[in-house]
């Protein structure tokens, strides 16, 4: 059943958006949180874990000091206050994901708290994101449902569960109620949680692979007509995992919402599941405030204390904000504003960082990925980050044009190829004959058909207008299918002609 | 008497001297006292395991160790060659952990406890599991799975709990030494009604990573012994920092041994605590305390009084505290990972309903009953009035006791306001049962180490009568001065240790001694 929409239009002309994330981060320490067991992604199921991992009997936490440090620096990124002493609490619920059937968690006493970020919209415009918190836990097990339609526990026969996972640091941040977005919410969402994503690659506390879920958001939006100050009724979108999405599931839970509160009903406070083939969300658990987790402090560990001194030596460590460092990187690129806004707002200022570190040029690694990849990964409805683009095989493709070895229309081609898995763009190359003819006979012969048939061009030419070339060099290439070196053309059809070029 | 009967009745001190001295082999002690297990054990019911091959295993390689002289039979400790008993919450590789439990029956731990490693690490043979209240929910040691502990000096009468098992090992000869936990006198109430030594550490002095847990910021591993020396002993290997538990002391330990050699009570204040004696205690047991203080005064020590009032909230506050931390600690066992699964017997097989059979066949009636106080406790709405009450009140004990050993280097009270009460007699009034344990419990909500040794006999049944010594936080050292005098003034009067006057478990005519009525 899919639920009614209004238009987004409509939607805002009737309602006014109210925001709020929780964006958990894996952090990428080399154990887990509270066990040493290794942090990897993707093992074996159940290889990386211990008898803490699995909540076997008289089992004890025992902190990550690294976790401590990058809880510290992604608060401090958040411009947030650092408690000076926090604790952990046990969050208390029965779920075969969680082996000891509570999730030690930062309850009431965060490690950061009370910090802003301020978000720069496509045309420009800052905007300030609150923060309320940021605190630490541990993540989940996976559990995977085997059998049943919907790959969900209910109707399953069985289920596998992989503790790999559990007890991954997570930071979760949580943002104050955003008011005011308007229009702008789901652009804003998106921008935001690219945000928080850039902070903690730069700080190198994760992986910040959203893909990967080192980057996961739960997305509350709730309406309220225009003027009223009251919160409406909210959803969260659970675990909506790239950008395009959390633009996407805003999008349509404001619309969703705007159409629910249109037929006079109340809107129920729920999470949502969001579904990245039709775009839409489904009804997941009912959620309540009243829901009963039992906290109570982790009487397994000491309180943390974070001295003023080792906050200030982490300060110290942080990398360049992001603000300024887009401000050097557009500097150092030599890009316009609107060139770097552009690709800014298409989320590939890392991936041609990465191309320039890889070897290229600014001009051509912005020629790559807004020229081609961006396109690309629209239609494919994926990040362009995403799309699988390496930057070594910009610089392979790249490094082939310039070698003469390919023209610039065989390169997107491979790129094409690369896309599809074929290989690499020398494999490509060689499978898909994509070589320049640079044998000048068939190039020659090509020509004098060209200038037989054109005469009047040909005499142009002889004339002095050297301009006119365009046309046989284009007859040339069709005739070689675009293989030839548009270049090497060119030179032959004046020496042909006996024209100084 | 036999030889090897000889061999059980001495204390580890002595046994580690007769070791070292090649006198006798460690392969001939754990064997002496695997022979006695296997023939009182039917009766006394103290172990759930025997861990025969492998103590034998570890007594000749210390054995041989010692055969082959040069560094590493002078590296070898102490206690090497010295066998040991553990308290069945303690996790141990090759042999199985049940917790008293059901829902455990039959789990074998993939690792052992901090404990375990520094016995194995002192080469110390481990003789076995001993019994225990299930998950140590109990003061009697009739609320294990596996039936209850028999206390030798009369077989129908309690051995304490929860940790009866160790106590009771002990005071048969069937192990020289051995494990306890104490949450809230679980070492020490069993030791005061077995006529043996029983310590609670300072919170923190000894690693609980391998304890199964019951109430983690109560909890406290220690040693059980038939002398104030032994404990010590035993103390000094298990104690000291563990990176594994982010509770444990960074401090190191102190030499409690020599303080346990040194005893001296000249010139220390000993505080009779008020609150802690007198109405609601047994009139024997307060005769034996009143003895051990002129014992203690005659040695020199001023005997002073002190006030802790808000004692009198310390057990309604730890039967908050200690549930609420027991229902979460507790969660972990429902049948998914390890342990028993129950498939409910009709309706939908979902897993929350495979947790819930499980849980209600695995678990026992006061498990249950503590589960659900502690799980009403910390509902959202009550935590405040309940946990968080209760946390008040732990502080409040804590400045008690503050106040208390400003007047006072140690404190003393009777370790439990009765002698042992006959099996049966308080399973159905779970009040009563509790109260057993309010001398003892103000120690574990304020993590101030506590020590009970042998205080005589009661007059009215004969039975044995526990001391209680309470020091300040990490002064554990104190606990062994004083007791280790207390202990030879006492047996100077008695004529020898007090387990001698305790019946012959092998002489077929004493089934069940009802003591000197």
């Amino acid at each position: 059943m899919t639920d009614a929409t209004l238009s987004f239009e409509e939607a805002m002309e009737k309602y006014d958006p109210v925001l709020g994330f929780e964006v958990h981060v894996e952090l990428n320490t080399k154990t887990k949180m509270f066990s040493s067991a290794p942090n990897v992604f993707g093992d074996e199921p159940n290889t990386n874990v211990n008898e803490v991992d699995l909540g076997m009997p008289g089992v004890l936490p025992v902190v990550n000091k690294t976790a401590i440090e990058s809880s510290i620096k992604i608060g401090l990124a958040l411009n947030c206050k650092i408690a000076e002493k926090c604790r952990f609490a046990r969050k208390n619920y029965f779920y075969p994901d969680t082996p000891k059937n509570f999730q030690t968690s930062q309850y009431d006493e965060p490690i950061a708290y009370d910090g802003y970020l301020d978000i720069e919209l496509s045309d420009g415009t800052m905007f300030r994101v609150e923060i309320e918190r940021a605190h630490m836990e541990e993540d989940a097990g996976k559990l995977t449902h085997m059998g049943g339609a919907t790959g969900r526990i209910q109707g399953a026969d069985y289920s596998l569960v992989d503790y790999n996972r559990s007890g991954v640091p997570l930071v979760e941040i949580v943002t104050k109620p955003i008011e005011g977005a308007g229009s702008r919410a789901p652009e804003l969402a998106k921008a935001y949680v690219a945000a928080v994503r850039e902070i903690v690659k730069n700080l190198g506390v994760s992986d910040a692979k959203m893909e990967r879920g080192n980057v996961r958001c739960d997305a509350n939006v709730s309406l309220r007509p225009h003027g009223r100050e009251r919160f409406g009724i909210r959803s969260e979108t659970k675990n909506v995992n790239s950008l395009r999405a959390v633009e996407h599931a805003v999008r349509y839970e404001i619309q969703r919402h705007a159409a629910v509160l249109d037929s006079g009903e109340p809107v129920t406070q729920e999470t949502r599941h969001w579904h990245e083939d039709t775009r839409t969300t489904t009804s997941g658990r009912a959620k309540s405030d009243a829901d009963d987790y039992r906290y109570f402090p982790e009487p397994d560990l000491v309180p943390i204390t974070a001295s003023r001194e080792w906050v200030e030596e982490l300060r110290a460590t942080l990398p360049e904000p992001p603000a300024a460092r887009r401000k050097r990187l557009q500097a150092d690129w030599g890009y316009s504003d609107l060139e770097f806004r552009d690709v800014v707002n298409a989320g590939v200022m890392d991936e041609i960082e990465e191309t320039i570190a890889a070897g290229a040029t600014a001009t051509v690694a912005r020629k790559w990925w807004m020229g081609e990849i961006v396109g690309r990964a629209k239609n494919a409805d994926v990040d362009p980050g995403q799309l699988g683009v390496a930057p070594a095989t910009i610089v392979e493709l790249n490094q082939m044009v310039e070698d003469g070895k390919i023209n610039n229309k065989m390169a997107t081609e491979v790129l094409d190829g690369v896309l599809a898995g074929e290989g690499t763009p020398a494999e490509i190359v060689e499978k898909r004959g994509l070589a320049v003819v640079s044998d000048d006979a068939p190039l020659l012969e090509a020509i004098d058909a060209a200038l037989a048939a054109q005469p009047g061009v040909a005499d142009k030419i002889r004339g002095g207008k050297i301009q006119a070339i365009g046309a046989i060099v284009g007859a040339v290439m069709k005739a070689t299918r675009g293989q030839a070196d548009a270049g090497r053309v060119k030179e032959l059809i004046l020496e042909r002609l006996g024209v100084e070029g | 008497m036999t030889e090897n009967n000889e061999l059980i009745r001495l204390s580890a001190a002595a046994l580690a001297e007769k070791l070292a001295a090649r006198e006798v082999t460690a392969v001939e002690v754990t064997q002496a006292y695997l022979d006695r297990i296997a023939a009182v054990d039917g009766k006394v019911h103290a172990f759930l395991h025997v861990n025969a091959d492998e103590a034998l295993a570890v007594a000749a390689e210390v054995d041989a160790i010692r055969a082959a002289g040069g560094a590493a039979a002078a590296e070898l400790h102490v206690l090497a060659g010295v066998p040991i008993a553990v308290k069945d919450l303690i996790v141990t590789i090759g042999q199985p952990t049940t917790a008293g439990s059901k829902i455990l029956e039959g789990w074998n731990s993939p690792y052992d406890a901090t404990v375990v490693e520094r016995l194995r690490a002192a080469k110390m043979p481990i003789l076995g599991k001993t019994n225990l209240d299930e998950f140590a929910m109990g003061s009697s040691t009739e609320h294990s799975a596996y039936g209850p502990t028999h206390n030798p000096w009369d077989l129908d009468r309690i051995p304490g709990g929860s940790g009866g098992g160790s106590a009771a090992a002990v005071a048969a000869f069937e192990a020289p030494l051995a494990l306890g936990t104490d949450t809230g006198g679980s070492i020490r109430q069993p030791g005061a009604v077995t006529g043996t030594v029983g310590v609670k550490p300072t919170y923190g002095g000894v690693s609980r990573y391998g304890a199964i847990a019951m109430a983690s910021s109560l909890d406290q591993i220690g040693p059980v012994s038939r002398t104030v020396l032994d404990s010590a002993l035993l103390h000094q290997v298990i104690g000291g920092h563990d990176p594994r538990d982010s509770t444990s002391l960074p401090d190191p330990l102190e030499d409690l041994v020599a303080a346990a050699r040194t005893g001296n009570v000249e010139g220390m204040k000993i505080g009779i605590i008020k609150e802690l004696h007198g109405e609601g205690y047994q009139a024997g047991v307060e005769n034996r305390f009143n003895e051990s203080l002129e014992l203690l005064k005659g040695a020199g020590a001023e005997i002073v009084e002190v006030s802790c009032p808000n004692f009198k909230y310390a057990l309604g506050a730890y039967y908050l505290i200690m549930p609420s931390e027991a229902s979460s600690n507790l969660a972990k066992f429902d049948g998914v990972r390890y342990g028993l699964r129950v498939l409910p017997e009709e309706g939908p097989l979902t897993i929350e309903r495979v947790m819930g059979a499980t849980r209600a066949a695995g678990f026992g009636d006061e498990v249950k009953r503590r589960i659900i106080l502690g799980t009403y406790a910390l509902s959202a709405g009550y935590y405040d009035a309940y946990y968080g009450s209760a946390q008040k009140v732990r502080t409040l004990i804590q400045r008690d006791f503050e106040a208390a050993f400003a007047k006072a280097d140690v404190l003393i009270s009777p370790t439990a306001p009765t002698t042992a009460f006959k099996l049966g007699e308080k399973l159905n009034d779970p009040l009563a049962m509790y109260l057993n344990d309010v001398a003892t419990i103000p120690a574990n909500m304020a993590g101030v180490p506590g020590l009970s040794l042998p205080g005589g006999l009661a007059d009215e049944d004969g039975l044995p009568v526990g001391i209680q010594l309470l020091a300040p936080a990490r002064q554990d050292a104190r606990l062994y001065r004083v007791g280790a005098v207390l202990e030879s003034l006492l047996e100077a009067q008695w004529g020898g240790p007090l387990l001698d006057k305790a019946p012959s478990l092998t002489d077929a005519a004493v089934s069940s001694h009802g003591g000197s009525h």
